[in-house]
């Protein structure tokens, strides 16, 4: 109980902190309509090639890319800064500070900061997502929408645990400035639906990096074409895979020396 | 010139030779790091593949769907494509209008500005230095990649030469108007927007998203009459297209005015942000 006050208590600070900021809205606009044209752009030039894409029609595909988008804004608003923010920290020594504290650890590093403009991404991701259902009939059943909901949360554990375990990396090797780039670059493979890619391709962004589970699952469910023992799977691996993120994360605790004094 | 200028302390030849000590110095000092650092240059190498492996499933597919070929390209052209683009893409890799502000917003320019020497030698010697590494990380990827995707390649030797031309005539164009945009940063301290409308820009007329044959007609009008296409699309054709001599000498041509007008509006820019220049910091 405490646990869950002192993560909204920070998680509060953080918008707080962030809403000071008011033209980075404009900015993180105008950048967000940016991507999502480029986006919109190059579909429109696939789609004036082909009719479908290994099975997607373009209004399929404009669901995919809006999950994509609304998965991005979750992960740079709430997720991404928290683990750079530890990255650095394990660097210039201030973790200790955050390690002394009479909370759980890995909660207190995983809720710091927050950067709340980012949501204008979730915003946008979901007006796609509207867009796509609109244009594809507008019968959302209420399973099918409950069960992109579940996925989602499920994709977004799974991406947590994914970046946790990279940061965890920085107890080892301290120089991690790469990260975010290394993550924006794969992280474009959720644009296209994970069956277009080649098998071993497909095998890593599904397990290594769970970017499948994160949008192209989702985007299955929205568009009713999700089997329950896909959700099924996303639900034990995202159990497996946290699991295994709190283990490793002790782990390299454990192996933490502290840098300052 | 008979007589060099009683205010220079230098003779014109040592200036010179002073200059070619410093990019080689500053080269080899850039070298240095990026191998300090391997495994972090590599996981940016490896963040920055992605975007063209994308391009290319993606086109290959369509072109097998579409019965071998899409815009004239087949799939092993699509792979000759990309795995060149990533090559032209190393070697586009300059100094970022973010690294301006920084620059301006911590008060390190004021210490550049000390020097002798003008800051742009600094960020164009550093990032051709910087190319050594990136390039040789670049080749294992490449074979990697050639492996997995099958490219066709045709390739003439005249090709090879106007190439290892052309990807510095682009790093040339790309500096030039980078650092343009970057010295924006003088007036205000948030060059982000901009900064990212010229990206996506580029992503559009350059060739970086798809070969430009793939636009409507009047794009790839539109895209010949902008510096884009000349830091992209231009040196990724000189060895997957087939270009006849003409056209390998006219693109070089092209790359030349872009980089004049580029270090025209530079040196323009930079005469009035200099002015304007308050320091931070010591």
């Amino acid at each position: 109980m405490t646990t869950l006050r002192v993560a909204l208590l920070h998680l509060r600070i953080g918008v707080m902190n962030d809403l000071q900021y008011r033209v980075n809205f404009a900015l993180q606009v105008l950048q967000s309509a940016l991507a999502l044209a480029t986006g919109l752009i190059v579909i429109a030039l696939v789609y004036s090639h082909v009719a479908e894409l290994n099975g997607w029609s373009q209004s399929e595909l404009l669901a995919v890319l809006g999950t994509q988008i609304l998965m991005g804004g979750v992960i740079r608003m709430l997720i991404q800064p928290n683990m750079m923010r530890l990255t650095e920290d394990v660097r210039e020594g201030k973790l200790d500070h955050a390690l002394t504290k009479p909370v759980d650890a890995q909660m207190l590093v995983s809720v710091r900061e927050v950067q709340v403009w980012q949501a204008v991404d979730i915003v946008l991701g979901a007006t796609v997502i509207t867009v796509a259902l609109v244009r594809l009939g507008g019968d959302l059943g209420v399973f099918d929408a409950l069960a992109f909901a579940v996925a989602l949360a499920f994709g977004a554990v799974m991406l947590y645990c994914f970046w946790l375990l990279l940061a965890t990396g920085s107890f080892w090797i301290v120089s991690m400035w790469f990260l975010p780039e290394l993550f924006e670059g794969v992280f474009q493979t959720g644009r296209w639906p994970v069956g277009i890619y080649p098998g071993w391709l497909r095998f890593g962004i599904t397990f290594l990096v769970p970017i499948a589970f994160a949008v192209t699952v989702p985007a299955e469910a929205v568009t009713s074409r999700l089997e329950w023992q896909t959700l099924l799977l996303a639900a034990g691996f995202a159990a497996a895979l946290f699991a295994f993120t709190r283990w490793f994360w002790r782990f390299g605790l454990r192996n933490y020396t502290g840098a300052s004094a | 010139m008979s007589a060099t200028p009683a205010t220079s302390s230098l003779p014109q030849e040592n200036r010179l030779r002073s200059l070619v000590d410093f990019y080689v110095t500053t080269m080899r000092t850039a070298v240095q790091q990026q191998f300090q650092y391997r495994a972090a240059t590599y996981m940016y190498l490896v963040g920055m593949v992605a975007e063209p492996v994308i391009y290319l499933v993606v086109w290959s597919t369509i072109a097998d769907q579409s019965g071998g070929t899409v815009g004239g390209l087949s799939a092993g052209e699509f792979a000759a494509y990309y795995i060149v683009w990533t090559l032209v893409r190393t070697m586009n890799i300059v100094f970022t209008p973010y690294g301006w502000e920084s620059r301006i917003r911590e008060g390190e320019l004021s210490g550049q500005l000390l020097r002798p020497l003008h800051p742009i030698h600094y960020d164009l010697a550093w990032f051709a230095g910087g190319k050594i590494p990136w390039v040789l990380f670049y080749l294992p990827i490449a074979v990697v990649l050639t492996l997995v995707f099958n490219p066709t390649f045709d390739v003439r030797p005249l090709e090879v030469v106007v190439f290892g031309v052309a990807v510095w005539g682009a790093y040339l164009i790309r500096t030039f108007n980078q650092t343009a945009l970057g010295l924006i940063c003088f007036w205000t301290t948030r060059v982000g927007a901009l900064f990212q409308l010229y990206i996506a820009l580029e992503l559009l007329l350059s060739g970086r998203l798809v070969p430009l044959t793939l636009f409507p007609e009047w794009v790839q009008t539109v895209a010949w009459f902008l510096p884009f296409r000349w830091t992209f699309y231009f040196p990724i054709q000189t060895l997957v297209g087939d270009l006849t001599n003409a056209e390998l000498l006219g693109g070089l041509a092209m790359q030349v005015f872009w980089t004049v007008v580029g270090i025209g509006v530079f040196s323009l820019v930079w005469r009035h942000a200099i002015k304007r220049y308050t320091a931070v910091g010591n």
